[in-house]
């Protein structure tokens, strides 16, 4: 087994776990902190792809700023009920739903004939920046609107009424 | 070297994992952190495909990038709706805000 492979399967396995720790612990808090987990294992799959650029973006956006947002979001709305009831009585039909669906994908990965490449490769810092900025300048563009609108949504949204 | 499949057995995992979260979760924001583990799924999917099949462009990238880009606008919309509901209804439970259900 190759150093990439044992990298591989040391990152998929603390990518499952923080996937279980998230959808299975009983503390939100936990939740949270699992999530970390997932997120910067996935950063380091990235890396492992040759989209060093993306693991960088993965590690500040989800492992910097949407984590501590889900952290502050959790403390300032924690409810009152003792006995935190976390799940809902759908529970079994969601199993077998998730379940049902991952082994229909995994089944179609398997049998599927990809085009593959004569080997793995990556991409560049600036042939990425290139392209972003001039096959894709304008879904870039409109990108940029979406999150400035959405920021404006947000401040909106959550802001204290004025009565 | 590691196999295509690989990669893609493993986010159809992590995608099962967050439909589990997000069908049998009540809380709201573990709601949207099982989305988050989803759409991390999908950015395998499209990393994988982008290093490993033909193609002369990298597009599996820039869209990764791009779904990086609406996720973070969609958490934040997500998380201002959560804390205005809680101030009105001082829950963050889905099951109880159900003003609009038939």
């Amino acid at each position: 087994m190759t150093g990439a492979q044992f990298l591989f399967y040391a990152l998929g396995l603390a990518t499952v776990m923080g996937g279980l720790g998230v959808v299975l612990s009983r503390n939100v808090v936990h939740s949270a902190l699992a999530l970390l987990l997932s997120l910067i294992a996935v950063a380091g799959i990235y890396v492992l792809l040759y989209a060093e650029f993306l693991a960088l973006v993965q590690v500040l956006i989800y492992g910097g700023a949407i984590v501590i947002l889900l952290l502050f979001v959790l403390m300032l709305t924690r409810s009152g009920e003792s006995p935190l009831v976390l799940d809902n009585p759908q529970k079994p039909v969601a199993l077998v739903v998730s379940l049902l669906f991952m082994a229909i994908a995994i089944v179609s990965f398997f049998l599927t004939r990809w085009k593959l490449a004569q080997a793995p490769r990556g991409v560049d810092f600036s042939v990425l920046g290139g392209s972003l900025f001039q096959d894709w300048v304008l879904p870039f563009e409109v990108a940029s609107l979406v999150l400035l609108v959405a920021l404006m949504g947000a401040i909106i949204i959550a802001r204290e009424s004025p009565q | 070297m590691i196999p295509l499949e690989h990669f893609l057995t493993l986010s159809g995992i992590l995608f099962s994992l967050g439909l589990f979260g997000v069908l049998a979760r009540r809380n709201a924001v573990l709601i949207l952190m099982s989305i988050e583990l989803m759409l991390n799924a999908v950015n395998i999917n499209l990393v994988a495909f982008s290093a490993y099949l033909v193609s002369t462009e990298f597009v599996g990238q820039v869209f990764a990038l791009f779904v990086i880009v609406v996720a973070a606008a969609e958490v934040g919309l997500a998380l201002s709706i959560i804390i205005a509901i809680y101030r009105s209804r001082a829950t963050s439970n889905v099951d109880e805000v159900d003003l609009m259900k038939w």
